[in-house]
């Protein structure tokens, strides 16, 4: 060994090739689900909130039926198990900016850990959370005595779950927008209006006419209708998958530039 | 490896914030094993050097090389890691977990529990990090620094906010640390820190290398005291021609002695001349920055 050799006596030379798939790893993934399920702001509005809500307002309905004789009450919970999914995906997503104002993001610039993979990293934290208050919101009902086909669970379960991505992206694009520490006390109540017009607190049809017009446009409905649409029985309008493919494209790419524009080095 | 590469080269570095120049025309060299002290007051340029030298923001001009390749590279091998200046935390994780995370990005690393140990941080490892004083967040973020076991090691006035106590131990776990090889490059405001731990200092000043020498060089430039006495029509060259004295500078109707010997300047000055209002200074860090410039200028 020369002196110039940069090692100590007797200590191996490091590894020093990169890591698999730009440092994504399962290990600092179950950190990232431990550090969201032990967040207790996050716990009440994803996992207890949506359901004391249906306790609240879905099962005085419990008599009730709809056009199709299926239960008021399974409409209820399947549009909160969508308010949940939404709610979990965008604080997730949104945590970004957070951890941006904290200066997080500047010390993972210093490991090798490459940006598309902190993306993914929170990316499937959010709809892993997003799955939970699904599946929770869900045995809520089914506990409280909801009952219907299984392929109704399963497909509204599905629909809402993955439909909640296109808010995973969107508390993406919120991250990457401004650096703040309480994010969620901001966009919390963005997301209260956008569920009030994706029908999940009252159907559309009661709302005002020319809200109902603007609610069709709004990135909560399309989820909405696909979501209830297997207990329904109500086809799926072009309106709907439209509305759903639109707001995940934008929100998507708008995350992706912001994200671009926060990774290039200035 | 036998690297013959440089550990860090600068090279005609610029980089400016609107008007600002934050960093104006700095190159430097850093062989592999040398622990470089960068001495400077606030706003000398020192942080923005170093987000270049990680290659955190985009020198204006110039080149930066790291262990002979980019920065980004030395970083994704775990061959250089830092210790930042500001934030970089997060609070609701615990020490060990920040540790253990962080060292998920890596391919191989040093064991959490060796770097928490070498940190002095392993009986804190399950507070949570926003519970942490200053000086035992600075410690993990030093701890994280040490997991990939890197070449070169960068620290960014890393015992700012600390207190006597704080600064002391934490330079002793640095110490305790230094293997031999490693090359370290830290900032600080502290003369008595680039004293007591570097080989070699760099002196930046408005974004310019203002000196470079071994630590006992430029502390002969530190050492000394400024007199100051009014006296209107100041003899300079007979002030000059006293023992001691390295620079006389005239404004209006005062004078400045810069010299290693005040005694003998001020008995000068009160005996043989009609000087008033004698102050005698410890010289500090900005003079020295002034003796080095001028003498700069005069060479
Ligand atoms: N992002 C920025 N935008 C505008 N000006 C900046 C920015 N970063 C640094 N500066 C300016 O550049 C100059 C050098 O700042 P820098 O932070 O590099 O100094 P420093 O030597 O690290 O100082 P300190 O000892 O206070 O940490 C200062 O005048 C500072 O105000
Ligand atoms: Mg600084």
């Amino acid at each position: 060994m020369t002196p110039s050799t940069p090692t100590r006596a007797g200590v191996t030379e490091p590894d020093r090739r990169l890591p698999a798939l730009g440092g994504f790893a399962p290990g600092a993934l179950g950190i990232e689900l431990r550090r969201v399920l032990r967040n207790r702001r996050t716990l009440a509005f994803t996992l207890i909130m949506p359901g004391v809500f249906f306790l609240i307002f879905g099962l005085p309905q419990g008599g009730q039926s709809l056009d199709n004789g299926r239960p008021v009450a399974a409409y209820v919970m399947i549009s909160l198990a969508v308010y949940a999914a939404m709610v979990a995906t965008t604080s997730v997503g949104g945590a970004v900016a957070t951890e941006r104002a904290l200066g997080w993001s500047r010390q993972l610039r210093l490991t090798p850990l490459r940006p598309a993979a902190y993306v993914a990293t929170k990316l499937i934290t959010a709809m892993s959370l997003g799955l939970l208050a699904v599946v929770i919101e869900f045995l809520v009902g089914a506990v409280a005595g909801v009952r219907v086909p299984a392929y109704v669970w399963l497909l509204s379960g599905l629909a809402a779950w993955l439909g909640s991505l296109v808010f995973a992206a969107f508390g993406l694009f919120i991250g990457y927008l401004a650096p703040a520490e309480n994010v969620m006390q901001i966009i919390g109540p963005v997301l209260a209006v956008l569920a009030m017009f994706g029908g999940l607190f009252v159907p559309v049809e009661v709302l005002p006419d020319v809200l109902q017009q603007v609610a069709k446009f709004t990135p909560v409905y399309g989820m909405g209708v696909l979501a209830r649409a297997p207990l329904t029985g109500d086809g799926v309008s072009m309106a709907a998958v439209a509305n759903l493919v639109v707001w995940a494209l934008l929100f998507g790419v708008g995350a992706a530039r912001l994200f671009r524009r926060d990774t290039a080095r200035v | 490896m036998t690297s013959t590469h440089p550990a860090v080269e600068l090279d005609g570095l610029t980089k400016s914030f609107g008007a600002v120049t934050a960093v104006d025309g700095l190159s430097l060299r850093v062989q592999p094993g040398e622990v470089v002290a960068f001495l400077g007051p606030n706003g000398a340029g020192k942080t923005t050097t170093i987000d270049m030298l990680l290659g955190l923001s985009r020198p204006d001009t110039g080149t930066v090389r790291v262990l002979g390749g980019t920065p980004d590279d030395a970083v994704a091998r775990g061959r250089v890691a830092a210790v930042l200046q500001t934030g970089g935390l997060l609070k609701d994780l615990t020490v060990g977990e920040t540790v253990r995370m962080t060292s998920h990005f890596y391919r191989h690393t040093r064991p959490a529990a060796e770097v928490l140990e070498r940190a002095g941080i392993t009986d804190i490892a399950d507070r949570v990090v926003g519970r942490c004083s200053g000086g035992q967040q600075q410690r993990l973020r030093f701890a994280l620094a040490l997991l990939p076991d890197p070449d070169l090691m960068v620290l960014d006035e890393p015992t700012t906010g600390m207190d006597v106590e704080g600064r002391r131990d934490f330079w002793q776990a640095l110490r305790r640390d230094a293997r031999r090889g490693r090359t370290v490059i830290f900032a600080t405001h502290y003369l008595d820190e680039a004293d007591a731990y570097a080989d070699r200092i760099v002196l930046v000043r408005q974004g310019r290398i203002v000196a470079d020498g071994t630590t006992a060089e430029i502390k002969n430039l530190a050492a000394g005291r400024t007199v100051r006495a009014t006296l209107p029509g100041a003899d300079q060259a007979a002030l000059a021609a006293l023992p001691g004295v390295d620079a006389v500078e005239v404004r209006g109707d005062s004078v400045l002695v810069r010299t290693g010997d005040s005694d003998a300047v001020a008995r000068h000055l009160l005996t043989r001349t009609a000087a008033r209002d004698v102050e005698i200074t410890s010289r500090n860090l900005e003079d020295a920055f002034l003796a080095l410039t001028s003498a700069q200028t005069g060479a």
